[in-house]
């Protein structure tokens, strides 16, 4: 079962983006998204250049997942986050670092790369990024 | 023109003994068998049949086993919305006379898996699968992150989220194919297990198997009622969350409404909307101008939602209590409303209802189905 997760090359070709953030940022209106996409999600342009987005951001949103997916029941219970990067893009993470309960809208973040997902004995393991709290 | 000429429909529920041929075979046979006429079309709508059963290609699947084999069939997808785009392509294939008549039936057989894991990678399919569902996102933490951006936003407290599944509770002890049958406590709603935070397990629809279909026709020629659709509405939105830029509103839902009602001064009688979550529900029917934004307890709290209110909202007991057998539910939703226009929701009928509005919703908010259906 989810023999897309165990894929090999289905991981390899976001790694740009999981590894190091790469993504795009539309020539015409500016806006920037992970990953990068061929055609601008806002404005329609096909003029998107390469971009490396900021490794620091802070939370604008976020849950903590009691009932998780196939494969993520070791990090059970983790927080999701939706968090918005010091160049104003978005990006979807696990906070890691932290417990849940201290968790919280406007905390400073920072990229770390991580264990993400791993697909059953014979499947691969995933690493993206996550994000912990800024250490100053 | 386009009419619905008869429908059938199975209990939502847990079918161990029935496969995902046993129920889209039974409800199909009901349909033809309350209109008494024959199909030269099959549209099948399934949201999960490929990673939960092993099974695609669901036209000739049907088709087989409905004894109809040679006929023209295709599966319809677009996640919680499977249902009612394939009620909206199908009426597109009989107004554009490729079709005479065409049985649209939907099905869904989930609960083979009874672990949560599966189910959660099964719906997280609805999302983004590479960069949400890759990091740990099932679709229930896109309606936690959805609740706690409206919670922030209009100071909404989580006990106000306990209406919408107290009064589904409610009207669906009188639904005869609904799955939860039974009232609910608002204590039972404050002490629920948490599922993502802020979402507990009350504020969420059951998983349920289940099949619905309808034979839709150029001629209102059913012996046991008929109903027309008068006019249907998709949108889109974004497939990924985080890249939405205000969480508790879905343009989808306002835009599928907004193309629906293009030409028609319909005025419906009752409403039967997608209410995966309670939160869901909230977000739609302020999209549908029934409630002022972030006001949308008030619609449930004060007993207008109620069957026999002045806005009956679900009065089958929407998929929180009727049950959602996902990629059936758009079809369950027309179904309901056909018995309702026609009169013959035996038990759960909205009083002198003529018309009826279906909203389904694939995905969070991703992709929005709208019908407006009326007796004739």
């Amino acid at each position: 079962m989810w023999a897309y997760w165990q894929s090999v090359p289905a991981h390899w070709r976001e790694i740009p983006a999981r590894y190091r953030l790469e993504g795009g940022r539309c020539m015409d209106c500016g806006y920037i998204m992970l990953p990068k996409e061929d055609i601008c999600p806002v404005c329609g342009s096909k003029n998107i250049e390469t971009v490396i987005l900021p490794r620091k951001g802070k939370v604008l949103n976020y849950t903590v997942v009691w009932n998780a997916l196939r494969g993520y029941e070791y990090y059970t219970p983790y927080v999701l986050a939706i968090i918005e990067l010091e160049d104003g893009s978005r990006i979807m993470a696990q906070l890691t670092d932290i417990s849940p309960s201290e968790a919280k809208k406007g905390m400073e973040v920072e990229m770390v790369l991580r264990k993400t997902k791993v697909s059953g004995e014979s499947g691969i393991i995933a690493y993206s990024y996550k994000f912990r709290p800024v250490i100053r | 023109m386009v009419y619905i000429v008869g429908v059938g429909l199975t209990n939502v529920g847990n079918h161990w003994n029935k496969s995902l041929r046993h129920l889209a075979v039974e409800a199909s046979l009901k349909a033809l068998e309350s209109c008494n006429k024959n199909i030269d079309y099959i549209v099948v709508a399934n949201a999960l049949s490929g990673v939960v059963n092993g099974q695609e290609n669901l036209g000739s699947y049907v088709a087989t086993h409905l004894g109809k084999i040679g006929l023209p069939a295709v599966k319809i997808e677009a996640a919680g919305a499977s249902g009612g785009a394939a009620v909206l392509l199908a009426s597109s294939l009989v107004s554009s006379k490729m079709a005479d008549r065409v049985l649209v039936v939907g099905v869904e057989k989930v609960t083979d898996y009874t672990a949560l894991e599966d189910s959660n990678s099964a719906l997280s399919t609805s999302i983004d699968s590479e960069y949400e569902a890759f990091h740990g996102g099932t679709l229930d933490a896109m309606h936690a992150l959805v609740m706690r951006a409206y919670m922030w936003k209009y100071n909404v407290s989580k006990e106000e989220f306990s209406y919408l599944p107290l009064l589904m509770h409610e009207n669906a002890v009188d639904t005869p194919h609904a799955q939860l049958r039974f009232k609910l406590k608002p204590e039972s709603y404050s002490s629920s297990p948490v599922i993502a935070e802020p979402l507990t397990m009350l504020d969420l629809a059951p998983l349920g198997d289940g099949a619905a279909a309808v034979v839709l026709s150029k001629d209102a020629e059913g012996s046991n009622g008929n109903a027309e659709i008068v006019s249907s509405g998709q949108a889109t939105d974004s497939i990924s969350l985080y890249r939405r830029r205000d969480l508790t509103e879905m343009p989808s839902i306002r835009t599928a409404f907004k193309r629906a009602m293009e030409n028609t001064n319909f005025k419906p009688d009752f409403y039967i909307i997608h209410d995966y979550s309670s939160i869901m529900g909230y977000i739609a029917v302020e999209e549908l101008g029934l409630a002022e934004r972030g006001k949308a307890s008030r619609l449930f709290s004060s007993g207008e939602a109620n069957r026999d209110g002045p806005v009956p909202i679900n009065p089958e007991g929407g998929l929180k209590a009727r049950g959602n057998p996902v990629g059936a539910t758009g079809v369950y939703q027309v179904a309901e409303a056909y018995l309702q226009v026609t009169g013959r929701a035996d038990g759960w009928q909205v009083k002198g209802a003529m018309s009826g509005l279906t909203l389904g919703i694939g995905g969070i908010g991703s992709n929005s189905v709208v019908h407006l259906v009326r007796g004739v």
